[in-house]
């Protein structure tokens, strides 16, 4: 009799394909994983704790590092829910900074996910293109507020910095150039053979379990579920622009990689509007008080972040410092479905399911 | 603005000009027919919050939260669990839920209360599988316990640790930190 | 008696470092051709161009502490990086690289090159097994699986060019191809070059088929616990195979040493040699820049129910080829 034994795997913390300190315990039987657990909280840094003792303002270089790879939505959501307490209306231009920066994070979050996913699934080369352009765009916004990664940009009624002379000119020119490499992607990888066998079928939900699991961004809408805060519930000046939200239609790997790659496009289409109907003055910040006391009150405030809903939930007493702050991050919760895609999936596509969720662990852990 | 606070079916404003929002209506209905449904108390208060866009708020009785839960889910179909947040009043400890329905667009707030020594709420990861991980997080930082939960236990911090860190009363174990 | 022995080994030891001076202009040009790929530029800050950089590398990877596991088989651990290097060598002894340059000129040529590659999948598991390390084992039975799927295929698709040439002879396969570069074999064994090229690449553990180094899931497989020199030999053995395959694809379907057109034949024959050889090594390196990586389960599967069917209609059309032609032009 042929005799097998299960083999326990630990993959992570460190593993150049966890994208971050994740750590994923399997059970193996030969090269299929029978049961997965994931282990997070390795970078845990106590982010709504130290809220309760910073006030408003100083609060915002914290969100920065909750997602670090799109930091322009993590600064939103939480001044935008800050505006919601304190009923302040925001300038146009100050609104028009918000949403360019925040689409042009999205492109370079994707970017950042488009390179890094290839590299785990071997080919070597888009990780240097994405990088190339995300470049670009990280060019932009040290022009604009002086950060690379980290850029507290935004401020509770307004943003801190205007775009300098000649920003808003490059913004546009750079529209043309990324919609040019997005084609280059596209016949580089999308079409490649060897990429879509990787992809299809790998890792495939239906929209029920979708939504059961609280999913959102493109772990939703491969499934076909059209659900996009940006139109379902708009913020910002989101409802002024004309725009479409992809969707997928089998809920696998390959679905959500189109998907991703489909809302680079629709980005691109938003900046060039905004970028056309760029006020030409205007003030940056609204009417704030030096101090912030935020009036008593709660709040939840959800956008539309690169990997899905981020939210901010907040409670105040009337104080200059949060009773409670609370973030709804999309990575820890879309990380959920991974045992459950796991169970039945050779080794291999541990690596294309985990890259497929897009995950950044300083959400997840917070 | 102020909120509009219905209590025990008596309806007290505090400015009569202002035409009731439609979310009001909306509360009030949901209200009751939760009442009639599960049960006289399994709505403790029920009110419209303002500044957060008009989102109607519930606060739920705790041994009535599964029931009520699986009404919401099933009859009036919030079937997106967003955000699940404990949250320590000196005086009680609360679990907050933002459910939203992806057809209707409709947002609901669900509060349950419980109390600060043995914080205890039925768990929801049956009706909600989203659930699981966000109570476990809340069992881990506030130490709310929630039965029922298929597998309850630390998250984020590692499994040694001593102590819910979010809870008002915490001593942290350095306090140079 | 003794002259011919003092003459062997010193032609063994000509070939032992002129093979080690390609693999490290292989592995320089590499970094290079693959940097320039990827829009950046290779190394180019040791020596002149970064020409010394592999020899830099050589010398980090000897002067490194020769880390044993604890709980590894040390014979086998020992062994493993020197059963894969030495076939890679022993290998080359029957490539004829010009008319008047070769080192042994066997009847059975290419069943000698296929027989020694096979050794290696041994040493693989025996690195995979002896590290004593979970990650090792999985690489290693990966590896083990992967090279026997394709030898295969691999022998089958030269069996045409054999029927071609009339002999298992590298020289006398080499010598049918003379002329124009029409007679080449890879014009009417065009499937053979494919299925054979494919499996090549199978065999030498390269992207799209490197799952048995697989960076970023298995952490470097079958050698993660080798380092220094060990995992000098693994590396040394790997692209030893790159100089014998890209060899055995000139020899076997590019004509060898001739030039493609008979009026250049004043061009010496190593000379056209090394620039056939050396376009098969840089397509090689092109499909490393640009292929994502094939998973498991479907490298089998292309392996046997592709591939060797395709082989073996290879053999049975060359066959019924040859047959119509003699039939037809007697």
């Amino acid at each position: 009799m042929v005799r097998t034994e299960e083999l326990l795997l630990n993959v992570g913390p460190q593993h150049p394909s966890t994208h971050g300190v994740f750590r994923c315990i399997i059970k193996l039987d030969g090269e299929i994983i029978t049961e997965a657990t994931p282990v997070i909280g390795y970078l845990h840094r106590g982010t709504e704790k130290l809220a309760e003792n910073l006030n408003y303002t100083q609060i915002i270089p914290y969100t920065d590092r909750l997602d670090y790879v799109s930091a322009m939505t993590n600064n939103y959501v939480y001044v935008h829910t800050v505006e919601k307490l304190l009923g302040v209306e925001i300038p146009e231009r100050a609104e028009y900074l918000r949403l360019i920066v925040m689409e042009l994070q999205r492109i370079a979050s994707h970017l950042v996910w488009w390179g890094t996913y290839l590299l785990d699934l071997g080919a070597m080369s888009p990780f240097l293109y994405a990088f190339r352009e995300r470049e670009m765009i990280i060019d932009l916004f040290n022009e604009l507020c002086g950060a690379r990664l980290t850029y507290s940009y935004m401020r509770v009624g307004g943003v801190k910095w205007d775009a300098p002379p000649g920003w808003i000119e490059k913004v546009r020119d750079f529209i043309p150039y990324m919609r040019k490499r997005l084609e280059e992607y596209d016949a580089l990888v999308t079409g490649n053979e060897i990429f879509i066998n990787r992809l299809k079928g790998v890792g495939a939900y239906d929209a029920k379990t979708a939504i059961e699991y609280g999913l959102s961004g493109p772990n939703l809408r491969c499934t076909g579920v059209k659900w996009d805060l940006r139109k379902d519930q708009p913020y910002s000046i989101y409802d002024r622009f004309e725009f479409d939200v992809p969707v997928g239609q089998n809920g696998d790997c390959y679905d959500r990689y189109r998907v991703r790659l489909a809302e680079i496009r629709e980005s691109l289409r938003i900046l060039e509007q905004a970028v056309a109907s760029f006020p030409s003055g205007g003030d940056i910040m609204g009417k704030v008080p030096r101090v912030l006391r935020v009036p008593e009150g709660e709040a939840y405030g959800a956008i539309e972040s690169p990997r899905g809903e981020i939210g901010c939930y907040i409670i105040s007493k009337g104080k200059d410092k949060p009773f409670r702050l609370k973030f709804r991050r999309p990575s820890f919760v879309n990380l959920q479905i991974l045992p459950k895609l796991l169970v039945g999936q050779p080794v291999a596509n541990l690596i294309a399911i985990l890259g497929g969720i897009d995950i950044v662990l300083g959400e997840v852990d917070g | 603005m102020t909120e509009d606070r219905k209590g025990e079916g008596v309806e007290v404003s505090s400015e009569p000009e202002q035409a009731p929002s439609p979310e009001r209506a909306k509360a009030e209905a949901l209200t009751e027919w939760i009442r009639l449904a599960v049960g006289e108390d399994a709505i403790e208060e029920s009110y419209v919050n303002e500044k957060d866009g008009n989102r109607i708020c519930l606060v739920v009785r705790a041994d009535h939260w599964p029931n009520v839960a699986r009404l919401l889910k099933e009859k009036e179909r919030f079937d997106y669990l967003r955000s699940l947040a404990g949250v320590d009043f000196e005086t009680h400890m609360e679990v907050v839920y933002h459910l939203t329905s992806l057809e209707t667009r409709e947002n609901v707030c669900v509060k349950v209360r419980t109390s600060r020594e043995s914080p205890s709420i039925p768990s929801v990861a049956s009706v909600w599988a989203t659930a699981d991980w966000h109570e476990r997080e809340a069992y881990d930082l506030f130490g709310i316990r929630f039965p029922g939960h298929p597998d309850l236990r630390r998250i984020l911090l590692p499994d040694d640790w001593v102590g819910h860190p979010l809870r008002k009363d915490y001593e942290p174990h350095d306090p140079e930190v | 008696m003794m002259g011919g022995y003092a003459a062997a080994i010193g032609t063994g030891v000509l070939m032992l470092v002129l093979v080690l001076g390609f693999v490290t202009y292989a592995i320089y040009f590499e970094r290079k051709v693959i940097g320039w790929m990827q829009a950046r530029v290779g190394p180019n800050r040791v020596g002149p161009f970064g020409l010394l950089q592999t020899v830099a590398d050589v010398l980090k990877l000897l002067l490194k502490e020769d880390t044993v596991p604890e709980r590894a088989d040390r014979g086998l651990f020992r062994l493993a990086p020197v059963l894969a290097f030495v076939p890679a060598f022993a290998s080359i002894a029957v490539l004829p690289f010009s008319e008047r340059l070769g080192l042994a000129d066997l009847d059975v040529g290419f069943l000698y090159y296929a027989a020694l590659s096979s050794l290696t999948t041994i040493a693989i598991v025996i690195g995979g097994w002896a590290s004593n390390n979970k990650y090792s084992l999985i690489g290693g039975m990966r590896s083990a699986a992967q090279m026997i799927s394709y030898e295969i295929p691999l022998v089958l698709s030269v069996v045409g060019v054999v029927l071609l040439s009339g002999s298992l002879n590298l020289r006398t396969i080499v010598e049918a191809q003379a002329g124009w570069f029409w007679n080449w074999n890879i014009f009417p064994q065009i499937l053979g070059f494919a299925i054979f090229l494919v499996a090549a690449i199978s065999e030498l553990n390269r992207t799209p088929f490197d799952l048995p180094e697989a960076e970023s899931e298995l952490v470097a497989g079958y050698h993660v616990e080798y380092s220094g020199f060990r995992f000098a030999f693994f590396m040394l053995a790997e692209y030893v195979y790159v100089f014998a395959i890209a060899a055995l694809t000139t020899v076997l379907f590019l004509g060898g040493w001739h030039p493609p057109f008979p009026v250049l034949a004043f061009v010496p024959g190593i000379v056209w040699f090394t620039l056939k050889a050396a376009a098969v090594v840089f397509f090689l390196f092109w499909l490393r820049a640009t292929l994502p990586r094939v998973r498991s389960d479907q490298l089998m599967e292309i392996g046997w129910k592709v591939l060797l069917p395709l082989a073996l209609a290879n053999v049975f059309l060359t066959a019924f080829a040859m047959e119509i032609r003699k039939a037809v032009w007697g």
